[in-house]
């Protein structure tokens, strides 16, 4: 019992370990390999980002816009007892583009790019390829890493904007439709009480959760051992980790905000 | 074809021993690799010569002992060092590892593209120049996993000799092959060798591989080096793990069902 314990505790050292290094070792090949004529192919990181980005746009498209949908009912339900069933509008817009989007957003790309980054990743592991790269002398982590973290890092805030744009529409449609609210009143209503800051607090989000889904998916699939089995494990580890990832920052970056007063 | 070995050695390991979890899996082994010959390291399956290979790439380091590769300790050079080295290694992978989401064409020209400033016209034509060397000329659009695995093995060769490298490893080059494929896989090996004057140093445990393309020939048994010699010294020798090995024979010194066997007596 106590072993396996002290087991688990190694392994997340060591893993938190290799996800530093490999950070570090990404920004490298970001910000200091092009000066040495290494740098990574933009070929790939258009790809890249066609992949996470582009086919990711229906999935968070619905996911927002039934979240705003939700959303607006379950508050005019509160709010009405009050009848203030006119700020439904701006409570929708700010829990979604301080909150849910965000998270929300990051959870769909992480089960839908992430494990497929890992499983692709671990697959190349175990059929030897990354073996191969190395003895061409390519270094996996610029040829590979760079490129999906890249792709991850700039699509992920652009699809939590199409997530919050989304989201209100959803609230539109309830607010409009069923709770007869005046559309012009609505839509002042949603961005009256928005504030910038509302939004760049919600994309900082997105930004720290690419980091982290394209590292943890990225190490898990590099990290892969024991065949298709292991490409399986990898994959779910992935997704796990992640999401269990996402939802702590997002905790330990919502209380930054909160005692700062951002 | 009896060669000029008077020259330096181009690979020279030296007591190299590797452990894995406390376990020996190479145990002090030593030998020279000289410039242009055939070098055939043959052994069972878990002898440790997979592991010889991956240490002379350089993939993994040895526990103890050096490898020195054109004058250089592998072990101790700087990762761009050794990448410096390896633009001038090519290697043929058991299951070929040739990268399944790219063509067999951008598969073959991904070295040329990393590593040299040529133009893509020139690239395309050097590919289909590897591409026709080993025969599959016309097949530049497909996907690996469109075509057999004979196939797969003769663009991985492809691959490995894109940038014109001095050494090629190859690990199983013939295994998993029917007979007259893996025929074809050994003159190609030999071709490239004598035509353009590689050193190949080749895993193997298929005999017949070994006795068509060796200038010289290593015996690996669990770990250690039992024989370095030509083909025909080795088909001479009186070495009973020899005997046994090229023979084939079940029963001999190389004990690797000893205890299976024991377990079926006891239920008999």
């Amino acid at each position: 019992m106590i072993s396996s314990i002290g087991r688990f505790i190694i392994g997340v050292f060591s893993s938190t370990g290799g996800v530093v290094i490999l950070f570090l070792r990404t920004l490298y090949w970001v910000f200091i390999g092009p000066f040495q004529k290494k740098p990574v192919k933009l070929e790939s990181v258009f790809y890249q980002m066609g992949f996470t980005g582009l086919r990711s746009v229906l999935i968070v498209f619905f996911v927002a816009i039934f979240t705003g949908i939700v959303l607006a009912m379950q508050t005019a339900y509160q709010l009405e007892k009050m009848g203030a069933v006119l700020y439904v509008a701006s409570l929708v817009a700010i829990s979604l583009c301080r909150e849910l989007s965000p998270v929300l957003t990051a959870l769909v790309v992480a089960g839908r790019v992430g494990s497929a980054i890992s499983a692709e990743l671990g697959t190349m592991k175990v059929t030897e390829q990354i073996e191969a790269l190395e003895i061409m002398a390519i270094n996996p982590v610029r040829f590979l890493v760079v490129p999906r973290f890249l792709a991850l890092f700039f699509m992920l805030p652009c699809l939590t904007i199409l997530g919050n744009l989304s989201g209100i529409l959803g609230g539109f449609l309830v607010g409009v439709g069923s709770l007869n609210i005046n559309p012009y009143l609505y839509l002042q209503t949603s961005f009256k009480y928005l504030e910038l800051k509302d939004i760049y607090t919600g994309l900082t989000k997105s930004f720290v959760f690419a980091i982290l889904i394209a590292l943890v998916a990225c190490f898990e699939g590099l990290n892969t051992t024991k065949g298709a089995e292991g490409v399986g494990r990898a994959t779910t580890r992935t997704v796990v980790i992640s999401f269990i990832l996402i939802i702590l920052a997002d905790c330990v970056l919502t209380s930054i905000f909160y005692f700062s007063n951002m | 074809m009896q060669r000029d070995y008077s020259q330096e050695a181009i690979i020279s390991v030296r007591g190299v021993s590797k452990e894995f979890d406390g376990r020996k899996i190479i145990d002090n082994v030593s030998f020279d690799i000289y410039c242009g010959e055939t070098f055939v390291i043959m052994g069972c399956s878990g002898s440790g010569k997979s592991t010889l290979l991956r240490l002379m790439t350089g993939a993994i380091k040895p526990t103890e002992g050096s490898i020195i590769i054109k004058g250089k300790d592998i072990s101790k050079l700087r990762t761009y060092q050794l990448d410096e080295l390896r633009k001038s290694f090519g290697m043929l992978f058991q299951y070929s590892a040739l990268l399944d989401s790219l063509t067999v064409e951008d598969n073959v020209a991904l070295p040329l593209r990393e590593h040299t400033k040529l133009d893509e016209e020139i690239i395309k034509i050097i590919v289909k120049m590897k591409l026709s060397l080993v025969g599959l000329r016309g097949f530049e659009k497909y996907y690996p996993s469109q075509i057999s695995g004979g196939m797969r093995k003769r663009v991985g060769l492809a691959r490995a000799i894109a940038l014109d490298p001095d050494i090629v490893f190859y690990d199983e080059p013939t295994s998993g092959l029917d007979p007259v494929v893996g025929g074809v896989i050994d003159k190609l090996i030999k071709d490239l060798s004598e035509k353009l004057l590689i050193t190949s140093i080749v895993v193997t445990h298929d005999m017949q591989s070994v006795f068509r393309i060796a200038d010289r020939v290593a015996m690996v048994h669990k770990g250690k080096l039992i024989q370095v010699g030509t083909p025909q010294e080795i088909k001479n020798s009186e070495n009973p793990y020899i005997k046994q090995f090229i023979n084939g024979l079940p029963q001999g010194p190389i004990d690797f069902f000893k205890e299976d066997i024991g377990i079926l007596e006891e239920f008999i």
